[in-house]
């Protein structure tokens, strides 16, 4: 399907294209700037129009998605040290610090609720399944 | 008195295609991931703003259905019978580049309508919604 053209669709283009290489490279030193060059913005114009879309400035953006990437690796049982280089934090109370002020816990708490979860739900999957879906799909004969 | 919902079922063709679809281009967050043996998997997943209404992930050969039904449905499926929900955005024409560029169909570019601005899209089994910015 090809679709029309719309207002400022290529300043969209490039935006898009911005973040989309944030998404990708967010476990690497990222250099705003040159960002900013690569989509032909200023970098004042770039964060302008960037918050201006997605209401986060560029690094705000990156703090809060590598934040969510290292959520992601901590339910899946990865230390916290690990988790930390692995999103791109070159600090650990750094790290440790950002993650407590959004999402309100430390990262090794959030690790350990995670595994406790897990634990939980292999010993008792039925109780994290509504009944109905649960006698639909022949679960609760066992 | 009706209050709240809280799941709705999205039938798919692959549940490990649709986990990925789901997640990884549209964004949305795993609420529930329970795995049943060989009898399956319970998948939910919520859009990323809205965490209380679980998507249950539903493959359309799951044992609740005879095989003639599954079938019936995974073709149903696959032609684009189901119109699953409006979801709404920010900034439809960001939103609508960003899912392009990772490869969702789009059946319809933003439009305007009386109501907003509107864009459909497909999953990857066929179901289709709707993506609006309303006004």
């Amino acid at each position: 399907m090809k679709g029309q053209p719309y207002p400022r669709m290529y300043l969209y283009r490039r935006l898009v294209q911005a973040k989309l290489f944030i998404d990708t490279h967010y476990a690497e030193p990222i250099d705003l700037g040159a960002i900013a060059d690569e989509a032909f913005f200023s970098k004042f114009h770039f964060i302008k129009q960037f918050k201006s879309i997605y209401r986060q400035t560029p690094h705000q953006y990156l703090i809060s998605l590598r934040i969510e990437k290292a959520r992601l690796l901590l339910k899946a049982g990865l230390p916290v040290s690990d988790v930390c280089y692995r999103v791109g934090f070159e600090s650990l109370p750094s790290f440790s610090g950002l993650f407590k002020r959004m999402t309100g816990m430390t990262p090794s708490a959030y690790l350990a609720e995670q595994q406790d979860l897990k634990a939980q739900i292999a010993a008792a999957p039925l109780t994290y399944i509504p009944g109905c879906f649960a006698h639909k799909n022949g679960w609760l004969k066992k | 008195m009706i209050t709240r919902m809280t799941h709705s079922t999205v039938y798919v063709l692959d549940q490990d295609s649709a986990f990925d679809f789901y997640t990884n281009k549209l964004g949305f967050k795993v609420v529930t991931d329970v795995p049943m043996g060989n009898d399956g998997r319970w998948l939910t997943v919520a859009p990323p703003q809205m965490p209380e209404l679980e998507m249950v992930l539903a493959p359309v050969t799951r044992s609740m259905f005879s095989k003639e039904v599954s079938e019936t449905l995974k073709d149903l499926v696959k032609k684009g019978t189901f119109g699953v929900a409006v979801l709404t955005c920010d900034d439809i024409y960001a939103t609508y580049e960003e899912l392009k560029a990772k490869g969702v169909e789009f059946t319809k570019a933003p439009t305007k309508e009386f109501y907003g601005t509107e864009a459909i899209f497909k999953d990857d089994s066929g179901n289709w919604y709707s993506l609006a910015q309303l006004k």
